[in-house]
């Protein structure tokens, strides 16, 4: 069962890649097949409720250690490989009215499909090392889709970007991994949670140490998910193309870093060192993103900082020990998120590759689908009441309030303050006055474009009413608990302020009235990573090269060629071609020899 | 005992290194490779005659002669031989295609 929704994309990619490049719409067709097909397996999956036929393929065999390529067939897994597959239809459908004029579509859709596939294949991923194979090769393929127009040096730059700062996450969480396997013996979840379940922690193992490695396995989730300090990649992923942004960088690669804190969380959680360090880096990205975003111009970027605060939710969540929590918003924040971006990217299109909101304005008007569906998004994911986006986030500060006052404090702050750059947004883009001659030209997108958006509204308003959370597992905290009244009461007051305070002070402008240079900047995050990071670096490249071109390259290799060389300069001299004069120093050689062995040694 | 009167191995040896030198002289001085090879033949006999020497008068405990060393000069002539048939076919086919023997002409063979 799980190879029918597993290899799929991976036959598309291949067959696109290898024969049917020329072919543009046959090439589009096999990825939504193949996209279709995956959607098809994880229904089954999901509906034959966990008994659903799963094989394993026995990938390497070592003594200790036993790498298979197998499937889990739990709720969290069959949850989120619907997420996959279905959000990711629908942006497979849209991109293709999306670069419908685009003479790379071929290649595009190739480069999708081997995205699917290791996405699919980290969400199957039935052991740590499996889990980290397709873990790459997500890394990859993110690459591979942000650079998709790689002759625009931003867009190749960003992808370089994205990959090396996912490389520093993707160590800790290799060694991560080889951290758990010396503890435990065993790199499968069923093993580790089994051998967790009967003794815990094993004898011997220090809090410093399972620290570290569950530290570790988070690092990974930081890179990933973009997570303070490694946050940076994620605005500049904006490069790629648009529904890149709503598949990759919003609804699926990067909830892959909380999916998998929640498959092992039953590992962090041995140490409450690192389930505080988690709950802490969530709740500081969340906030810091948030404020980002107040002062963005860019339409894709204002969400990518909305995608970074509402991961920083999550993270905060799992860091609360609420995993259900945390899955529930990542299902529906890929709902309304990937809704958005998709907007977003319907805008562009119909604005001709405009991505300024001050540029916009009155879009209603024009684009009515895009707008309502917009809309939908916005409210969603800023709250409003009975839509996706407020029951997931409002489970979360509920978690966060039993867990901890000053989390839940910041995760209410940064409520209010999605709620206001998302009105902010919303207000500036889609009402008012045109505020530039091109938009009079805007136009609705194709019905390609505008059935994805539908439906995905549709998801985003029903997400929560059908309680998606029932499928994942238990609440960490019973609503009976307490203070439900009270955190639901100020969830929708933060809501309500957010978005008056939007409206009152956006409703009636023609450009920026605000200027916040550090918000505008990104806290500088860039320029002191710059500063810190890459200036010391390209100094100590410097110093490299200088070392290997004159002390290595110099001293070793052209000194001693040099010495060689001389060498055979001067003994060359003595190749007179005369034979005579060989034959004296011959005889001078054995006379010599003769001496020294006599006289010498003889004597 | 007198040097005049009795041949003792001092003698053969004497006699052998001289021929060696004077051989190991020719093949220094003189510029015919021809000559010279007849100087490398004279060396190796120099040789020769101190094994035969050694050989003659080397004597094992209760009197008894071996024979080694002789049939070690056996040898030498027999690959001497070999040699010089080869080393003659050299200086013939040098002397063809370079029409000298003189080694001051043969001199190609330099860096």
């Amino acid at each position: 069962m799980n190879w029918i929704v597993l290899l799929p994309p991976l036959i598309a990619a291949a067959l696109i890649t290898l024969f049917l490049r020329p072919l543009k719409k046959l090439s589009v067709l096999v990825s939504i097949g193949a996209c279709a097909i995956s959607l098809g397996g994880a229904l089954a999956i999901f509906f034959a409720d966990g008994e659903a036929k799963l094989s394993t393929l026995s990938w390497a065999s070592l003594p200790g250690l036993e790498i298979t390529i197998g499937a889990m067939g739990d709720p969290l897994a069959s949850m989120m490989l619907l997420v996959v597959t279905g959000v990711g239809l629908l942006i497979h459908i849209f991109a293709y009215g999306y670069m419908k004029e685009d003479p790379g579509l071929s290649r595009f859709f190739a480069k999708l499909s081997l995205f699917m596939f290791s996405m699919l294949g980290i969400v199957l991923a039935d052991n740590l090392v499996m889990m980290f194979i397709f873990w790459e090769l997500v890394g990859l393929s993110s690459y591979l889709l942000i650079g998709f127009w790689f002759e625009r040096p931003s867009a190749a730059e960003a992808a370089k970007k994205a990959f090396i700062v996912n490389r520093i996450g993707d160590f800790g969480f290799l060694l991560g991994i080889l951290g758990t396997w010396a503890i435990f013996g065993s790199i499968h979840f069923e093993e580790l949670k089994n051998s967790v379940a009967a003794t815990g922690l094993p004898a011997g193992v220090s809090v410093g140490v399972i620290t570290l490695v569950t530290f570790g396995l988070f690092m990974g989730c930081m890179g990933k998910s973009a997570q303070l300090p490694l946050h940076v990649w994620l605005p500049d992923a904006m490069e790629g193309p648009t529904p890149v942004s709503a598949l990759i960088h919003a609804a699926t690669m990067v909830a892959a870093g909380v999916y998998m804190l929640c498959r092992v969380f039953f590992i962090l959680d041995l140490s409450a060192y690192t389930m505080e360090i988690i709950m802490w880096i969530g709740a500081a990205t969340s906030l810091f993103a948030a404020l980002i975003a107040l002062q963005q111009n860019d339409i894709k970027r204002i969400l990518a900082y909305s995608t970074l605060s509402q991961l920083g939710y999550m993270v905060m969540a799992v860091g609360c020990s609420a995993t259900t929590e945390a899955m529930f918003h990542l299902t529906t924040h890929a709902f309304f998120k990937a809704l958005l971006f998709l907007a977003a990217g319907s805008v562009i299109h119909g604005l001709h590759h405009e991505q300024d909101i001050w540029k916009m304005g009155n879009l209603k008007k024009y684009m009515p689908i895009t707008f309502v569906t917009f809309l939908i998004g916005t409210l969603a994911l800023t709250g409003f009441p009975g839509l996706s986006g407020f029951f997931s986030k409002e489970s979360i500060l509920f978690a966060a309030y039993h867990h901890n006052k000053v989390v839940f404090a910041l995760g209410l702050f940064t409520a209010l303050l999605t709620a206001f750059y998302m009105t902010r947004l919303f207000v500036v883009a889609f009402l008012g006055k045109e505020r530039t001659e091109d938009v009079h030209h805007a136009h609705e997108s194709p019905k390609v474009m505008t059935i994805p958006l539908i439906l995905l509204a549709i998801l985003a308003v029903i997400g929560g009413f059908i309680g998606i959370d029932r499928y994942i597992g238990p609440h960490a905290i019973s609503h009976d608990s307490g203070g439900y009244g009270l955190v639901m009461g100020l969830s929708i007051a933060s809501f309500l302020i957010g978005t008056g305070l939007a409206w009152r002070l956006y409703g009636n402008v023609t450009k920026e009235p605000y200027s916040f240079a550090i918000l505008k900047n990104k806290f500088y995050s860039d320029e002191v990573y710059e500063a810190f990071l890459v200036k010391p670096q390209q100094a100590l490249a410097r110093f490299l090269a200088w070392f290997d071109y004159w002390v290595v390259g110099g001293l070793f290799v052209r000194l001693s060629c040099l010495s060689a060389a001389g060498a055979g300069e001067v003994l060359r001299l003595m190749q007179g071609g005369s034979l005579q004069a060989y034959v004296v120093v011959f005889i001078l050689g054995v006379a010599l020899l003769c001496y020294w062995i006599l006289v010498k040694v003889a004597l | 005992m007198n040097v005049f009167t009795e041949i003792t191995l001092n003698h053969y040896l004497a006699l052998s290194g001289l021929l060696f030198m004077i051989g190991l002289a020719g093949v220094m001085i003189r510029r015919s490779i021809l000559v010279i090879y007849m100087c490398l033949e004279l060396m190796l006999n120099a040789a020769n005659l101190a094994l035969v020497a050694f050989n003659r008068f080397h004597v094992k405990p209760g009197g008894i002669h071996d024979y080694d060393g002789q049939i070690m000069v056996f040898m030498i002539i027999t690959v001497a031989a070999a040699e010089v048939a080869v080393g003659l076919a050299l200086i013939v086919s040098l002397y063809r295609l370079r029409q000298t023997t003189n080694v001051n002409d043969l001199n190609a063979l330099k860096f």
